[in-house]
Parts: structure tokens; C-alpha cells; sequence
């Protein structure tokens, strides 16, 4: 440990506070907004001294809000339901596809396997709207467009990349002389993949899901342009407080933190793991 | 034979590493695969596991052809020289994966895990997990690994590579008895000639180009099949000489800074040809001057091992030669002293090639 002067570990302390700020600011702002009504909101300059409410998440849960300009009607709810549901499922799907296949590109090499897995990575390049327009036409005529199955379809092209590389890397990193250990001593291919390569992997494979969980969740243009209303998740399902008479932003706040909600708890859970797994430990030494 | 290879070619890329190699091993024999890094020990290893194939060439164990035999059907024990351990299973488990493999019973599989344990003397860290492991008992945890389901055939690579030198010194002695115990086939990989010698029925000195000799310890000892291999075993080297043979009076002879050396008649063809004369260290002693053959040399340095003392010293001719003798006998240690070799275990070595010369071979 090297020596660190008092003055040294106060700038330190302060750097830390200020970065830490810098990210946490804003959430912590949203998470003001959502207890507070429009109004309060609004005023100029803003403060953050206000009467605490609980009428943004009511008119959430309950899909009515009173507005100015009449009862404004909307399903929060079933956004919330829909995200979780497309982002579990393709995470799901993405997983099951993408896990084989990783161990693949990382293990068996065979002819042409590098060129298929750039061109799986090269999913991630092109602009999803270029990749929408086409597809929006093929869905149509497939009878895709606007169901639960189309959408995780269109997902795995967000999802699918992202497990297939992390997850390919760190097959990579277990010796090959486990994997062989463990076939000498008698047990197949398969019982290899599932009784060593797997649960070796496993950080790996959870850091993967967490990350496409929150890309999945976090998307908006797919379900905005394939999906009608009742198939929508929060991301697009917030355009509802964007409303004729104004902006909903005490609403929107809410929205914003039930839906972080989700992902923090499996970021929170998935965390414990990812460490775990990382000090399992090497072969040797 | 329990082990035959016959002309196996195995290349990485453009770099081909066993180049039509064949090999037997016979039933209950414990080979030694000795050579440098790099010749191809483990390769041939990988390949009779069946962890990878060869490019050409028949591998046949026990009379089956393994062409197409996938690993875990080949029933055999392997240790690897990292220990390849399975890091989230405790060493219980790890010992008793060739055994659940099988199909044993529970009762069964505990039964021999404790036993090999005990026989490894590791039975006290069973519940540990790899990293909980000294390297001196991964590496038991290893062998165990290997020896638990009794294999007919064990392939140890290098197992006391990564462990510190007083274990190993240990494993040297206990080895050989473990092995016998076990009756299988062995095939064992070192770069440590000791342990070649103390282990190998017989030992398999790989070169660059695949075998470059077969035999037991002492044939590759007192005749090895060239200057490299000649060098590879024993400690302090041995003394490599340029020489000419000559025409002497009882037969042929060499000159060595005045003093005449006569050689075994056998090697009469030699005569004129340039030779390398090898002399092992301790088939020089030191004596008085005078004595017929004795030839007079210049200490430079001495060094005192702990069973031997090993001295460096050099020709009228400059000649630089390494004396052994046994510890405690009396030697000088410096100025002007004079040495006798004993013919009778010289060996010759073409010049040209490095390849050592037979008795009775013709120029």
C-alpha cells in the first residue's frame, strides 16, 4: 500500500463525491419529481422543499388521471407487464440460442465460425430503424407484426449478440485441460458442457443476461414501430403522458422510477453471483 | 503390447510437431517420455487420450483400434502438469469423477475415494475445494484422480512439474512404489532426467524429431544414441572432446594433452576419422604423476555438491574437463594435478553428426 497524505485522501474523498453525484443527481431528482404534482414541478426556481404526494403512482396503478383537459386514460400497468414479460422472454430465448452457440464459436472451431459470429456481432451495427422499415413489411405479411412472438423475435437482434460474445469469451477462458480432464475420467460431451462448462461459465452467462435484460428493457424503437398499444413496454407506453394539455412530468417520474425498479433488483441480485463466480478461483497457483 | 502407435503425424498449423512416430508400450511398463519442451510429450499424451486426433497413423490399446474412440471410452487415467482440477468441485469430488463416471455405487465410491486418499495421504483436505489446496496436494488431489478408478493405462504428464522441490524429491521415491502397486501401463512425461532414471522401466528420449532413443536407464545412460542425449543425462555433463583416433601400437589410440588413451580394439575403423570422445565425470580420478596415461591438468574450480565434489579443470591444451568424485575423498583443490581416465567407458561420437560410434563399426 502506498503512502496517502491527509490532503491526498480528502481531494480523493472529494472527487468520489462529485462523480458519484454527477450519475446519482438525476435519478435522485426523478425520484423528487415523482412525489411531486406538476405544478411544484414547474415552478421557477425549482426547489426541493414541496408538499410529498402519492397521486402520480396512484394514477399509475389505477390507469386514470385527472387532467385540466378531461380524464385522461392510460395502462401503465400492462406497459410494466409487457416489458417484463418481452425482456424475460427474449433474455430467455436469447440464452437458450445464444449459450450453445457461444460454446461453439469459443470451443469447436470450424470452418467459417469466425465469419458467422462477426456477422451475428454485425447485428448491432446497422441502425435498428434500417433494419425496421423492411422488416416492418415482412411482419405484415408473416402476421408477426403486433404479437408477444414477433417482438422477441426482433429482440434476439439485440439480444442474441451481446450473450454470444460475453458468453463465448468466457468459455474461452476455461482451460481446455478441465473440459479434457473431465471427459478422460469418463463422462461424455454433453455431461462436460452441462457439469463443467456451464457452471465454470456461469458469471459469464449472468453478467450476459443482466446486460441484455437491461438492453431489452430499455428498448424503444422496436415495440414502437411493431407493436400496437397493448403490446407495448414502459419505454413507449410513457409517450401517453406526453398529452394534448402538457407534459405529465410528475407522472413520467413515476413511470420512470417503477420501471428502473426491475432491473436495479435484478442488478442488485444478479451482483452477488457475478462476484462469486469471479473469485472462484484459477486451475493453478 | 498394451500401447502401440505406429507412424503417427501430428501437425499444428504448418508446425508439425511428431513426425511419423511409432511406439509400444508393454503391459504393466512404466515408460518414460523424456525430452525438451516443445518435442511433443504432451501431444503424444493428448493423443492416446483421444483429447485430439492425429493427422495420420494407428493408435491401438489393449488390440482395439482407437480410430474414432472418443476420450471417455478409452478408460484411462490421466494427471495433467497443471492439475486441471475442477475448480468448483471439492476434492472428493474431483477424486471421485472417474468413478461416478462408472456408475459405482455410493457406498462403492466412497469406499475407494477414502482409500485413494489415504493412499495420497490427503485425506484430511477431502472437503476442500481446489483453491483451498497447497499445490503439493492439487497435485496428489490429481494423481488421485487418475489412480481412483483403476485404470489399465495411466498417462501422467510431468505431475511434479509445478510442485516445490522437497515434495517432489518425496514423490520421487513414493512414485515408482504407487505405480507397481497399481499394475497399470504407464506413460510418464518429465524434463528432469532424475526422475527419468528413477522411474522408467524405460525411458523414450524425444528430440526434435521424434524418438530419438529407446531403452532402459542404464542403456541410455552408459550408451546414449548421440552427444545431445549423451548431454542430457547426468550431472555434472559429460565431457565432450574433439579427437582424432590414431594407429597406436596395441591398437587405436588417443593422444590427450601427451598422454596416450588406448581404445578397445573393436574400435579399429575409427583411425583418422575426427570423433568426439565422451568421458563421464566420475570415470576420471585424480592420481600421481608419473603412472603410464596419466595426463597433467590445471584446477580452475571446485564444487562442492552434497554427495560430490565436482571439479573444473583444464588441459595443457586448454581442454576444459569436469571431475566427480564422492564427497569427502581426498582430491586437490588447486595449482597443477594429474588425472586418469578409464578407457573402458569412453564413448565415441561421429564428429560430422553427433551419432554415437558402435564397437566394431568401420570408418
Amino acid at each position: 500500500m502506498e503512502h496517502t497524505s491527509t490532503l491526498e485522501r480528502v481531494l480523493r474523498a472529494i472527487a468520489i463525491t462529485l462523480v458519484i453525484l454527477f450519475f446519482i443527481f438525476p435519478i435522485f431528482w426523478i425520484v423528487l419529481m415523482s412525489f411531486q404534482t406538476n405544478e411544484t414541478i414547474l415552478r421557477v426556481p425549482p426547489s426541493i422543499v414541496f408538499e410529498p404526494t402519492l397521486q402520480n403512482y396512484q394514477a399509475l396503478i389505477t390507469g386514470e388521471l385527472d387532467t385540466a383537459a378531461g380524464k385522461l386514460e392510460f395502462d401503465f400497468m400492462s406497459n410494466l407487464f409487457n416489458s417484463f414479460y418481452l425482456s424475460t422472454a427474449s433474455v430467455a430465448l436469447g440464452l437458450i440460442l445464444g449459450i450453445p452457440a457461444a460454446y461453439a464459436f469459443g470451443r469447436l472451431k470450424f470452418r467459417g465460425s469466425e465469419d458467422i459470429a462477426f456477422t451475428l456481432l454485425s447485428f448491432r451495427f446497422a441502425p435498428p430503424l434500417l433494419v425496421l422499415l423492411p422488416l416492418t413489411i415482412y411482419f405484415q405479411k408473416l402476421g408477426l407484426a403486433d404479437t408477444y412472438f414477433g417482438l422477441i423475435w426482433v429482440y434476439q437482434l439485440i439480444v442474441l449478440p451481446l450473450i454470444l460474445w460475453i458468453v463465448r469469451g468466457y468459455f474461452e477462458d476455461i482451460p481446455a485441460d478441465i473440459e479434457y480432464a473431465y471427459r478422460i475420467a469418463g463422462h461424455g460431451f454433453w455431461a462436460t458442457f452441462f457439469k463443467i462448462a456451464l457452471p465454470l461459465a456461469m458469471p459469464g452467462i449472468a453478467a450476459a443476461g443482466l446486460l441484455a435484460f437491461i438492453f431489452a428493457w430499455n428498448n424503444f424503437i422496436f415495440a414502437l414501430v411493431l407493436a400496437s398499444a397493448d403490446k407495448q413496454p414502459v419505454t413507449v407506453g410513457a409517450l401517453a403522458f406526453v398529452t394534448a394539455s402538457g407534459i405529465q412530468y410528475g407522472q413520467i417520474a413515476a413511470g420512470i422510477v417503477l420501471s428502473i425498479l426491475p432491473t436495479l433488483g435484478l442488478a442488485l441480485y444478479a451482483q452477488r453471483y457475478l462476484v462469486e463466480g469471479l473469485s472462484l478461483g484459477a486451475v493453478k497457483g | 503390447m498394451s500401447i502401440q502407435l505406429t507412424d503417427i503425424v501430428k501437425s499444428f498449423k504448418t508446425d508439425r510437431v511428431l513426425d511419423s512416430l511409432s511406439l509400444g508400450v508393454s503391459r504393466g511398463e512404466t515408460l518414460v517420455l523424456f525430452g525438451p519442451s516443445g518435442a511433443g510429450k504432451t501431444v503424444l499424451l493428448r493423443l492416446i487420450a483421444g483429447v485430439i486426433d492425429p493427422d495420420e497413423g494407428r493408435i491401438v490399446i489393449n488390440g482395439v483400434d482407437m480410430e474414432g474412440v472418443e476420450p471417455e471410452e478409452r478408460g484411462i487415467g490421466m494427471a495433467f502438469q497443471n492439475f486441471a482440477l475442477f475448480p468448483h468441485m471439492d476434492a472428493h469430488a474431483n477424486i471421485a469423477s472417474p468413478l461416478t463416471a462408472r456408475r459405482r455405487t455410493r457406498a462403492d465410491i466412497e469406499d475407494r475415494v477414502n482409500e485413494v486418499a489415504e493412499l495420497l495421504k490427503i485425506r484430511h483436505v477431502l472437503g476442500h475445494k481446489p483453491k483451498e489446496l497447497s499445490n503439493g496436494q492439487k497435485q496428489r488431489t490429481a494423481l488421485g484422480r487418475a489412480l481412483a478408478a483403476e485404470p489399465s493405462i495411466l498417462l501422467l504428464d510431468d505431475p511434479l512439474r509445478n510442485v516445490d522441490a522437497k515434495l517432489r524429491f518425496e514423490m520421487r521415491l513414493e512414485l515408482p512404489r504407487l505405480l507397481k502397486a497399481q499394475e497399470a501401463t504407464v506413460i510418464y512425461v518429465t524434463q528432469d532426467y532424475k526422475e527419468a532414471m528413477a522411474l522408467g522401466d524405460r525411458i523414450a528420449v524425444m528430440g526434435a524429431h521424434g524418438i530419438a532413443q529407446v531403452g532402459t536407464p542404464e542403456d541410455i545412460y552408459l550408451t546414449p544414441a548421440d552427444t545431445t542425449i549423451a548431454r542430457l543425462f547426468g550431472d555434472p555433463a559429460i565431457n565432450l572432446l574433439d579427437v582424432v583416433p590414431e594407429q597406436g601400437g596395441g591398437g587405436p589410440e588417443i593422444q590427450l594433452s601427451g598422454a596416450r588413451m588406448p581404445l578397445d580394439t573393436a574400435y579399429a575403423g575409427v583411425v583418422g576419422r575426427p570423433c568426439i570422445l565422451g568421458i563421464r565425470p566420475e570415470t576420471i580420478r585424480f592420481t600421481e604423476a608419473g603412472a603410464p596415461g596419466v595426463i597433467p591438468v590445471e584446477i580452475e574450480a571446485e564444487t562442492p555438491l552434497n554427495e560430490k565434489t565436482v571439479t573444473l579443470a583444464a588441459t595443457r591444451a586448454g581442454r576444459e574437463i569436469l571431475i566427480s568424485r564422492p564427497a569427502g575423498t581426498p582430491g586437490p583443490d588447486r595449482g597443477t594435478a594429474h588425472i586418469a581416465i578409464d578407457p573402458s567407458g569412453a564413448l565415441l561420437f561421429d564428429q560430422a553428426t553427433g551419432k554415437r560410434i558402435h564397437p566394431g563399426e568401420s570408418a
